[in-house]
């Protein structure tokens, strides 16, 4: 009797069991790995959570029957602790779904254990072109934007306007070194020069060394590679030696919102730059701004928030969809899907897992120009989407057949 | 001109100048550093934050009473250097008799309480401080442009620096201050109120680290997080210098931001860790560092 109520009983277990179109122990769990207490906190750091619990609850996950959990760490920018992070999550924490993880270094190392594992990366606060070129995997989207896209805008634009010879001061990293190369490609494509370049630590005070290499190149174009606090102060600095008033302009190649409320509209007048969302853009994306800010002591958000929103809702689409949270179905899926939200408007996602939408070059204004704090970008053109992003044959992905 | 190693000979006296404009930096804060060591025998690791409270007291100054710098200059190091005499009060003090790591523990814990505190506050990437306006600008010296503000920091922080090595080593004060830290009871019993001149000791190395933070503030962004970064390289100077030799801290400060400058030359990407190789070297040779007394 009790033999045959244990197989009934192993039978009606099985039968429980998740088989392939579930969602894994009933919740989608997301995790945002970024910096949550260096130089890049403010643009990505709890932000980032923000707008991924703003996702989660936009899209209504509870009233469709989902139940969603959001958890976050602090990567550090070192992408071992990053990596130890996101096996942790993924083999013991049944972490379905990892986003933002600015910091390309941590990035690709995240990418590559996404795949082992067939787990699915949103990435949002990268900025490496190669997420989408040589490293490109079937389990990944590049959301906001990246390296080629800011070389293509920011470049482009200054090279035309006559700044053709070029001299980079570039962060030391795979980001750095990524944005570099592409603002490169750009330069002597347009028929310009690059008279020298200085690679310096990430998380670097002190910029008067190489703003000095800078001056001594005498090129036009003094090309900042890097992000966040290394640019704010290089901004500064360059100030602060004349860089500008002995005729060489600064070309911040990726400026955030942060970056220049942190610096303030009197230094920061006039860069010109590239990005792909600015909360000002119109009623949908102030009411985003609105609510965000309220949650986030006031910070307004930058592109790299609004690209964890987007892709967080375009993943529970495609999880509601399959009812399954399997990474590499749920990519598959969110590809297949074309993306609609109220940050970027329509958009598709390409093989190579190329998120694509338009981009904008914007002008910071002058301080007379700002009705108060975070009016701070007036738009000079609009790069659109189908030009914006690296040709999908021109990266090098092998998941792009030719 | 010849190429000195492949560098233009003005560029390098760029880079040169530039290393002492760090450098002194660097002479202020293990200034202040040495001194409490030396008086105090504590490692005060809270000294990257009250670097950055210096700086951030600049700002509200700015901020909510419209002071400028100037008065930051004088009045930062009063409030940072107060509250350092409060800390002091309140819990170095038990310290004393205890093993070196309990100091360095409870300052360091400090260290990241107060961090933490003003980067919840007030975020990662720091709040703009304007260069006072009679420093604006600046001189072309033929192979650099030299920013005014650049050469007021070395002029005063050198001025700081040698007063503070008169002070203590060549006036009667710090003949009692150096002889308090020989032998306390001996000194006490000449009538010399010591727990009070250790007091005001700790509350002046800390000003110093305040004065440091206002000098910083309008080259770098008033950040929650400018000191965490610098205490570590600031210690390292100490060590090289000597633990607790004044004029070793001062040597050393302005020696090795000479040393970083022409990394950043000729290797940059080492630029951040040539000052730890070269600690290592000196501990390797000379334990007690440059200018220290093995005890």
């Amino acid at each position: 009797m009790l033999h045959r109520f244990l197989i009934a009983l192993t039978a009606v277990a099985l039968a429980a069991g998740p088989s392939a179109a579930e969602i894994s122990d009933g919740i989608i769990k997301i995790g945002v790995l970024n910096d949550q207490s260096s130089l890049y906190a403010d643009l990505t750091g709890q932000g980032s959570v923000v707008a991924a619990r703003m996702a989660v609850e936009d899209y209504g996950a509870a009233a469709k029957g989902l139940k969603v959990e959001i958890i976050f760490a602090d990567h550090q920018n070192k992408p071992d602790i990053g990596s130890a992070v996101a096996r942790q999550w993924y083999d013991a924490d049944k972490v379905d779904v990892i986003v933002d993880v600015p910091n390309s270094g941590v990035a690709l190392a995240v990418n590559q254990i996404t795949r082992d594992k067939g787990k699915a990366f949103l990435v949002s606060g990268a900025a490496s072109s190669d997420i989408t070129g040589k490293a490109c995997s079937p389990n990944t989207v590049h959301w906001t934007y990246d390296t080629w896209a800011l070389a293509n805008g920011t470049g482009n634009a200054i090279v035309k306007t006559g700044g053709d010879s070029w001299f980079f001061i570039t962060a030391d990293y795979a980001f750095g070194l990524a944005l570099e190369r592409d603002v490169e490609a750009v330069v002597l494509k347009n028929g310009g020069k690059v008279l020298g370049r200085v690679r310096h630590p990430l998380n670097n005070a002190d910029f008067s060394s190489f703003l000095l290499q800078a001056q001594a190149s005498k090129a036009k174009i003094v090309g900042l590679a890097n992000a966040g606090g290394d640019t704010t102060n290089a901004i500064k600095q360059a100030a602060e030696f004349g860089l500008v008033k002995g005729g060489q302009n600064l070309a911040g190649l990726l400026v955030f919102i942060t970056d220049v409320h942190a610096l303030g509209l009197p230094t920061a007048q006039g860069l010109i730059f590239t990005e792909t969302f600015y909360w000002d853009m119109n009623d949908r994306t102030r009411a985003f701004a609105k609510k965000f800010a309220e949650r986030n002591r006031g910070i307004h958000p930058t592109m790299i928030h609004a690209g964890v929103y987007a892709s967080v809702l375009h993943y529970l689409k495609a999880v509601e969809a399959l009812k399954s949270d399997e990474g590499t179905k749920v990519i598959e899926k969110m590809k297949a899907t074309p993306t609609d939200d109220v940050l970027f408007g329509k958009g598709t996602i390409r093989a190579d897992g190329r998120k694509i939408h338009p981009a904008y070059l914007f002008e910071v204004k002058k301080p007379n120009e700002s009705k108060g704090a975070w009016d701070y970008y007036k738009l000079r053109a609009t790069i659109p989407a189908e030009q914006a992003f690296r040709p999908v044959d021109q990266g090098d992905c092998p998941l792009v057949k030719k | 001109m010849i190429p000195i190693l492949g560098i233009p000979p003005q560029a390098l006296f760029g880079q040169l100048l530039i290393g002492l404009i760090n450098g002194s930096f660097y002479a202020l804060l293990s200034l202040g550093l040495a001194v409490i060591f030396g008086l105090l025998n504590i490692i005060n690791f809270t000294h990257g934050a009250q670097y950055m409270m210096g700086a951030f007291v600049a700002w509200f100054l700015l901020q909510y009473a419209g002071l400028g710098y100037w008065w930051a200059l004088l009045i930062a190091p009063i409030v940072v250097g107060a509250l350092g005499i409060l800390l002091e009060r309140v819990m170095l003090k038990r310290l004393y008799g205890l093993d070196h790591l309990y100091g360095l523990l409870l300052t360091f814990g400090l260290a990241l309480i107060i961090q933490g505190l003003f980067r919840n506050q007030f975020g990662s990437s720091g709040q703009p401080y304007t260069l006072p306006a009679q420093l604006a600008g600046g001189q072309n010296l033929g192979f650099m442009f030299l920013p005014n503000y650049r050469a007021w920091v070395i002029g005063f922080s050198l001025t700081i620096c040698l007063a503070t090595w008169f002070v203590i080593e060549r006036t009667r004060l710090g003949a009692y201050l150096r002889a308090a830290t020989e032998n306390p009871t001996l000194v006490q019993a000449f009538g010399i109120n010591v727990p009070r001149m250790i007091t005001l000791t700790y509350g002046f190395g800390v000003s110093l680290a305040a004065l440091a933070g206002v000098m910083a503030a309008p080259i770098y962004q008033v950040n929650p997080l400018m000191g965490a970064d610098l205490i570590i390289v600031v210690f390292a100077v100490v060590v090289i210098g000597g633990m607790g030799s004044i004029l070793g801290s001062i040597v050393t400060g302005f020696g090795l931001g000479i040393i970083e400058g022409l990394t950043k030359v000729f290797y940059p990407e080492a630029s951040n860790t040539v000052i730890f190789v070269i600690m290592v070297l000196v501990l390797l040779v000379k334990p007690a560092g440059l200018f220290g007394r093995a005890q």
